[in-house]
């Protein structure tokens, strides 16, 4: 027999080529949203894998150091790492900034503070795709590619120019933001230090203020105001277990004597996906339910009018004895080659844009088959109304 | 009773629209007889019932009452119809109309296969009656062709070779020259005749065309839904 949906389709395939593309392209957004949510999710793990940590002890009672600020001192890396169980243990400060590389040029990075000259410890990028990693105290910096910075450049990062030595690529921030991994101390001073303006306005008041300026008490005032412009501050302590140790395990007593939050892998992966991107992974959520109407709308749409175009044929057919069945099946097939070829349009589509989008959008083997699945779906249901309409055809309108 | 020897055998047909005050009697005893292998002719006025009549005969609408035999097999006998309408356009009844009304998305060829590819002719075989057919009509060459590439003539060849697909014993052709020009309206008739004639199919033509009135060997004039039989001049086929 026949395949009437194909001769069809093949017959008028410059009519309908509007309509593939028009179909693919709602198709390859869709997958795109899908692919911005798996980058979402993925830029949150790559955060978590690339530190190489296995707990993050953080200031009691907060979410940090990525979902919400927290402040530890940084002699404190020095008793986590006497307690029972910790292989390494490390500082780090992270800070998103606008940064401004060579020529003007901007871009958004998370800088993260680490101590230079002892990679293997948990924070610091893993492996360089150029140049070397951060050897002296001060004034270097090592980029993610994703920054636009190249071996040789030197970045702004707020009163300093920062040498790049090293290049890492996929060291991104849970918002996909890429790091830029300088020393602990620029860092630190980075982070907390403020202004020559504000240090003056702050150095006044404190002078002013007959508490801090006793005259009984040399060396106060001075004492206070150099506390006032330096930081000891990390955002938090990353640790590494040693082998032979659950991590569960290790975070209790320093939960329990150090009176500080301590997150394993599995929470932290809790806080970034299920708290830290909720919103956006709703609101993807809510896009991907209207697309996923207006294609079914337009799939409708499209067959139902190929359908009334063929409504003199189709009373030929059934004139002729062509069973309901056959021409319920040629539209239905009809519909899915539509969906078929749109979705296949629109995972090329996808395919060759994502790489444009600026944050990182992740096309995963098992959405596409899901989407694939939908689209079928969708594209069967939305077939009802044209075949109810050919099925509806009375064969005698063949006849004058 | 009439004994039905092949072809069309329509007895006391009756076709009523409606009910009550607004019921229309469209056919009112219509009787009808046509041997396998002859053509006649079905005129009448618009209105008169002539579609009504091809409805019933083409297994479209039921009758309200008669009987209706299709090459020796009755269809329907007073409230009584055969159970399979479809099959039995399918396989019983060879359709012709006005405009050829070909599958546009089908080529020459398919366009005639289709028909014994839905009775089950595996495809190969189905191609073969088909070209068999277009070659008896001589529009072979434009087996490979889409419709809308033929002209109206070999179009109209092409829907007839369609009629005879399935080697109906009963064709209804409805107008089936009437875009056609005089010489290519003959050609038609010449073709169904000769058609009638190697199958042994019984034909009705429903026509208002003035030029191939004179083709037919009977004529069924019908009028207010009764019928009169007319004998025509049966010239022009040779």
């Amino acid at each position: 027999m026949i395949n009437l949906a194909l001769r069809d389709i093949q017959h008028s395939w410059a009519k309908l080529f509007l309509s593939w593309v028009g179909l693919g392209v709602l198709i390859g957004v869709t997958l795109t949203m899908a692919g911005v949510y798996r980058g979402m999710v993925d830029d949150a793990q790559a955060l978590l894998s690339n530190s190489g940590a296995d707990l993050w002890v953080v200031q009691k009672g907060t979410q940090g150091p990525y979902a919400e600020a927290s402040n530890l001192k940084d002699d404190l890396v020095r008793s986590i790492q006497g307690m029972p169980g910790v292989a390494k243990a490390a500082n780090i400060t992270y800070f998103t900034m606008q940064i401004q590389a060579r020529g003007g040029r901007e871009a958004r990075a998370m800088v993260v503070g680490i101590e230079p000259g002892t990679a293997g410890l948990p924070g610091q990028p893993g492996h360089l795709v150029a140049g070397r990693h951060l050897t002296r105290s001060h004034y270097e910096a090592v980029a993610d590619i994703k920054t636009g910075l190249a071996l040789g450049d030197t970045v702004q990062i707020r009163r300093h120019a920062y040498a790049v030595v090293g290049l890492t690529q996929r060291m991104v921030s849970s918002g996909g933001d890429p790091m830029v991994f300088i020393a602990l101390k620029d860092a630190q001073e980075a982070q907390f230090l403020k202004d020559n303006d504000a240090l003056v306005n702050d150095r006044v008041r404190t002078s002013a203020n007959p508490a801090f300026n006793r005259p009984a008490v040399p060396g106060l005032l001075d004492a206070v105001q150099n506390l006032q412009i330096s930081s000891r501050n990390v955002n938090a302590v990353l640790v590494q277990v040693a082998e032979g140790h659950q991590a569960a395990q290790v975070a209790e007593p320093i939960r329990r004597w150090k009176h500080l939050t301590v997150y394993t892998r599995s929470d932290m992966e809790e806080i970034l996906v299920d708290k830290l991107i909720a919103t956006s992974a709703k609101q993807i959520g809510m896009f991907l339910v209207i697309l996923a109407v207006v294609s079914a709308a337009i799939v409708a749409f499209i067959i139902y009018t190929m359908t009334l175009g063929k409504i003199r044929e189709i009373a030929v057919l059934k004139l002729i004895g062509t069973r309901n069945l056959t021409i319920a099946s040629m539209i239905l097939q009809q519909a899915l080659g539509l969906g078929v070829i749109g979705f296949v349009v629109g995972k090329v589509a996808a395919t060759l844009w994502a790489p444009v989008f600026p944050k990182f959008v992740l096309l995963l083997t098992q959405d596409a088959v899901l989407g694939f699945a939908a689209t079928l779906l969708i594209c069967a249901l939305a077939s009802t109304l044209a075949i109810r309409v050919a099925l509806r055809v009375d064969p005698a309108q063949a006849i004058s | 009773m009439t004994t039905s020897t092949g072809g069309i055998l329509i007895e006391n047909l009756r076709k009523v629209y409606g009910h009550g005050d607004t019921a229309v009697e469209a056919l009112k005893n219509v009787n009808m007889q046509v041997a396998p292998g002859e053509v006649v002719g079905l005129v009448g006025p618009s209105g008169s019932g002539k579609s009504t009549l091809l409805k019933c005969l083409g297994a479209i609408i039921e009758p309200t009452s008669g009987r209706m035999t299709l090459g020796n097999e009755v269809i329907y006998d007073n409230g009584w119809k055969t159970s399979d309408l479809r099959a039995l356009r399918r396989d019983r009844i060879g359709f012709v109309f006005q405009a050829p009304y070909l599958i546009p998305f089908l080529d020459v060829i398919d366009n005639v296969a289709l028909l014994p590819m839905l009775a089950g002719v595996p495809n190969v075989q189905a191609r073969q009656r088909a070209l068999e057919l277009l070659t008896a009509l001589d529009v072979a060459h434009r087996a490979k062709a889409e419709p809308g590439q033929l002209s109206g003539g070999e179009q109209q060849r092409v829907s007839i070779a369609r009629a005879l697909a399935n080697k109906p014993p009963v064709i209804l052709a409805d107008e089936p020259t009437a875009p056609l020009d005089s010489e290519r309206a003959l050609s038609v008739m010449r073709i169904l005749n000769a058609m009638a004639q190697q199958a042994q199919t019984a034909i009705i033509v429903v026509t208002h065309d003035e030029k191939i009135i004179p083709c037919f060997k009977r004529i069924y004039h019908i009028r207010f839904g009764q019928t009169i039989e007319e004998k025509g001049e049966g010239r022009l086929l040779s």
